[in-house]
């Protein structure tokens, strides 16, 4: 009886019958807290520190760090620089990716891989190649650079005379004394290298998984390639497209070593905002380094959000 | 003749999708392209469609008389149906159906209310007509292959091309959207070649049945015509059930390297037999369900499989039960001679068949 | 355009010659030029600059500190995607959106905090810091005969510990975002089979998830590694940047160019390039083996 007794208890003190697949209880935390740690210690806290440290010294610190008009002048040509090197990757990626996508020839393979290669460049050595290039004993110097573009300076320059046209005269001014290395048009190249596969990256596996049989259904119905693409392949890769846009430029307003490499870090003009960050971090003035680049981290923060926001619509719809 | 494509050769590397291939298909008739996976038909239907182009040098496209060879698909007048419908997901079925009116250049493009029209229009003759504002992710797949057709006849093609129509659709919306298109294709008689796998999708739907296999046209004809007049073994193989019999000789015709063949309903079993074309056989199977009895018999002499199907009045007649033995005979058997002893006239010679025993008691 | 290799969907002379024309002009031909540079500078001069002592030691940090770093990250990031895939708990979008922090979060920010967190006032630096030393020292008095300061440092931040850690931070997200894919595709009735046919828990877990996972688990151990070579922004603000011990290669470039000594930084660019390129070539490979595995 009393054997029948303990059975009875040993069977009802036993944890309830576990799904194959599922981990024990105990398993499942210890495996939980090591990578909840990890994420802690390498993500959060970095986050957090750059938060924290921009207002080490309170609010009135930190605002008064935004008052320095380099800070300013970073900020613009950041934003200025990002404005360029987005648009110009965005249709490289989208004519890239329909020639990868809805066609096939020969060396494909060959082309995506040269698409990737940027990523597997150092950026400090992005930024070399146009140095070795551009600069006064590169390749191609600001002399010869001054030769090759006066006819475009004086087209330029006449245009800008015209009324109505005053708008282009910093670029004629640009064709008349051409400046690429320790300038705006370099720090635009090295970004441009470093983003270059980034919305290319995200449309060419979009749109190859979505075929071609509505491309051949708008041909067939009469669309021009221009209607096909504006109208049944754009719609269905937009969210891709947004995706890889706001990728490309979170990397353009970040980058630092190819950047580093071609600006000459002049004070207030080839200073973007990461290369202020250096320049005040190495002076100590710790708050308005850590106060710049709370800035980046909250445009990182908003494009890890529109990235989710983006996933978890998509996966939604599909669901 | 409406559409006529000559010469047709086209080649994907090493492998030969088409092989030399014409064909006529007269106006308003509705054209099957029947084949096994590989056969080249949809290649073909693609290349009447200007989706895909001939080998360069060979081949030549005729719409009504004139050459469209190089005339871009969406200049060509045709309406595609895709096996997967290929409809625009972002779009609503009336903004689908409406799209290839509004993608005409401005000055060919009708005005809206004219397009609205045609779409509602479109919409009623699918019975789709409360459906305009949905989605196709919200359609059942007979609805989206209704809406894949009303968007190719929107723009009034010459010709419809539809590529598996009925593939992803299961059986029973299959039969109802087979009879539906077939009615639909008479009324409004619009030129229609469609491309399936399924025989007998081809035979009860078709005007006119092209079997193809291997690159290659095997036969044109009726359904009738390639269902009782078989130009080749393997249209017989590939249209309905049939048997074929390795072991030549008598009380068979033909000899080895011959092709024999006789369809299940063209045997006939009786208990006792005295001619002198009867096959002993053994019954190892009786299956009685629909309309017919199945049997599956076995040749006592060689072992050979045979497969019968006879009325189900007939079978209770001759109360038949597994494991007892009785005669066969064959109404009517189809040969083809070895490669080399081949001929025309012996393929199309009914009278090449000579074992007919007791013409009266067929089914 | 003869008629086989005509188009139905128009726009392909178009699309494919601007691809072809910009990743020219703006990639193909800079880097073409890089080698061509270095082509000029003739063997000697080449082996002298990119083989000298100092630049000798900073390819071992560089490497040598990227693969432990991608090592920690093929660890944590095989732990840290079966968490996200295999248990529910709260927090669980925030933190896999967090994931790809480092993707988004620029390599100056990273390095300035990550700095602040490990120097001896920091966060973590105030009590690891000692800590680090100690274990450091104990392990020279332990096994006097292996070098383990030139190996590991003496200090977190601004010493070899704080490549690691920089490097460890933007090579986080490869692999999870490549392991993850694979184990959600994984099919329960994988596992269920192999619980069926008598298998335990690490049985299963052993032979049938590892082998599954392990192609996507090389592929981001690569990325990681590759990212991780060529990286500047981040360890330039907390390795030190101490010629012999805590340099690496992409800062001494930045040191040669800022020196206007343009063949050295080429020649230590190019070596660094080949080793790039011998990478790529390696994860496309892999990618096509993970494919392959897919697959099947």
């Amino acid at each position: 009886m009393a054997a029948i007794v303990s059975r009875l208890e040993r069977a009802s003190t036993r944890a309830a019958p576990r799904r194959a697949t599922a981990d024990s209880p105990a398993l499942k935390w210890t495996l939980l807290t090591l990578a909840l740690g990890f994420l802690l210690v390498f993500l959060v806290l970095p986050l957090v520190a750059v938060f924290a440290e921009a207002l080490r010294r309170g609010v009135g610190a930190y605002l008064e760090a935004f008052q320095d008009p380099d800070t300013f002048a970073a900020i613009r040509l950041t934003l200025i620089v990002a404005a360029s090197v987005v648009p110009l990757n965005l249709l490289f990626g989208v004519a890239a990716a329909w020639a990868i996508a809805k066609y096939e020839f020969k060396g494909k393979a060959l082309l995506t891989t040269f698409i990737d290669l940027p990523f597997a460049v150092s950026p400090v050595i992005a930024g070399l190649i146009y140095v070795l290039i551009f600069s006064a004993h590169g390749w191609f110097p600001p002399e010869a650079q001054q030769v090759l573009f006066k006819p475009f300076a004086a087209a330029s320059g006449w245009l800008a005379s015209q009324p109505g046209f005053l708008w282009l005269d910093p670029l004629a001014y640009w064709f008349e004394q051409p400046k690429i290395i320790f300038h705006t048009t370099g720090i635009v190249f090295a970004t441009i290298f470093v983003t270059f596969p980034f919305v290319a990256r995200e449309l060419i596996p979009l749109m190859q998984a979505q075929g071609k049989d509505e491309e051949y259904a708008a041909v067939t119905l009469g669309a021009s390639g221009w209607q096909t693409f504006r109208r049944v392949t754009l719609p269905n890769v937009k969210w891709g497209l947004f995706y890889g846009v706001i990728l490309c430029n979170a990397r353009a307003m970040g980058e630092f070593g190819a950047v580093a490499v071609v600006s000459g870090k002049i004070r207030g003009e080839t200073t973007t905002m990461p290369l202020h960050i250096e320049i005040l971090y190495n002076e100590y003035l710790f708050v308005s380094a850590f106060a710049v680049a709370s800035l980046l981290a909250l445009l990182a923060l908003v494009t890890l959000v529109l990235k989710s926001a983006i996933e978890w619509a998509h996966s939604r719809r599909h669901a | 003749m409406s559409v006529i494509a000559r010469n047709i050769t086209k080649t994907f590397g090493a492998y030969t999708a088409l092989a030399d291939v014409s064909l006529e298909v007269p106006t308003g008739k509705l054209v099957a392209l029947l084949g096994p996976s590989g056969s080249g038909k949809t290649t073909l239907l693609r290349i009447i469609a200007g989706l895909e182009f001939a080998d360069p040098g060979s081949g030549r496209i005729d719409f009504h008389g004139q050459d469209v060879t190089d005339t871009p698909a969406g200049r060509r007048g045709v309406g595609f149906v895709f096996q997967h419908y290929a409809l625009f997901r972002h779009m609503t079925v009336a903004q689908n159906i409406a799209f290839g009116l509004t993608v005409r250049p401005r000055k060919e493009r009708p005005p809206q209310a004219k397009i609205d029209a045609r779409v509602k229009e479109l919409l009623k003759l699918i019975q789709l007509e409360d459906l305009g504002g949905r989605y196709p992710s919200q359609l059942s797949g007979g609805q989206r292959q209704r809406v894949a057709l009303a968007r190719a006849l929107a723009v009034d093609p010459k010709v419809l091309l539809l590529d598996e129509p009925f593939g992803a659709l299961d059986a029973r919306v299959r039969k109802d959207l087979r009879r539906w298109l077939r009615h639909f294709q008479r009324e409004i008689g619009v030129t229609t070649i469609f491309v399936t796998h399924d025989q007998e999708e081809a035979l009860e739907l078709a005007d006119e049945v092209v079997v193809m296999n291997n690159a290659k046209i095997e036969q044109v004809g009726t359904p009738q015509e390639v269902y009782d007049q078989p130009a080749s073994p393997f249209v017989i193989e590939f249209l309905g059930n049939v048997n074929r019999f390795a072991a030549l000789g008598h009380p068979l015709p033909g000899a080895g390297g011959d092709a024999l063949y006789v369809r299940p309903h063209d045997v006939d079993i009786q208990r006792d037999y005295k001619g002198e074309h009867g096959i002993r056989v053994r019954i190892e199977h009786v299956f009685s369900a629909g309309n017919y009895g199945r049997l599956a018999l076995v040749r006592t002499d060689n072992h050979e499989t045979i497969d019968a199907e006879i009325s189900r009045a007939r079978l209770a007649e001759l109360g038949l039960r597994a494991g007892e033995e009785a005669w066969v005979v064959f109404r009517h058997i189809r040969l083809f001679p070895a490669e080399g002893k081949f001929t025309e006239r012996d393929v199309v010679a009914d009278d090449a068949a000579p074992a007919v025993a007791d013409p009266g008691r067929g089914i | 355009m003869s008629r086989s290799s005509r188009s139905v969907i128009p726009g392909f002379g178009l699309t494919l010659g601007y691809t072809l024309f910009y990743l020219g002009v703006i990639v193909l031909i800079p880097l073409g030029g890089l080698f061509y540079k270095t082509a000029g500078m003739g063997w000697d001069d080449f082996t002298r600059a990119a083989f000298d002592p100092q630049v000798v030691h900073s390819y071992k940090v560089s490497f040598g500190a990227a693969f432990a770093a991608a090592l920690l990250n093929a660890v944590f990031g095989l732990l840290v995607a079966w968490v996200l895939v295999r248990y529910t708990f709260p927090g669980k979008r925030v933190i896999d959106a967090l994931v790809d922090l480092p993707f988004a979060l620029p390599t100056a920010v990273a390095g300035i905090a990550l700095a602040a967190l490990y120097a001896p006032n920091g966060w973590i630096g105030s009590w690891a810091q000692p800590l680090y030393a100690d274990f450091v020292a104990s392990l020279e008095r332990l096994v006097p005969a292996v070098p383990w300061q030139a190996f590991l440092g003496n200090r977190l931040a601004f010493d070899l510990p704080g490549i690691f850690i920089a490097l460890t931070f933007i090579g986080l997200p490869f692999v999870v975002r490549t392991v993850q894919p694979v184990l959600e595709e994984i099919e329960p009735e994988l596992e269920e089979a192999a619980a069926t046919l008598g298998a335990t828990r690490l049985q299963t877990l052993r032979r049938i998830i590892f082998p599954a996972v392990l192609p996507a688990l090389i592929t981001g151990f690569a990325l990681s590694f590759a990212r991780a070579v060529g990286e500047y922004g981040s360890v330039v603000f907390i390795a030190g940047n101490m010629p012999f011990r805590s340099e690496i290669s992409p800062v001494l470039i930045v040191a040669k160019l800022e020196a206007f000594d343009y063949a050295g930084a080429t020649a230590i660019a190019t070596v660094m390039l080949v080793a790039s390129f011998v990478l790529l070539l390696v994860i496309n490979l892999l990618q096509r083996w993970t494919r392959r595995h897919d697959a099947a």
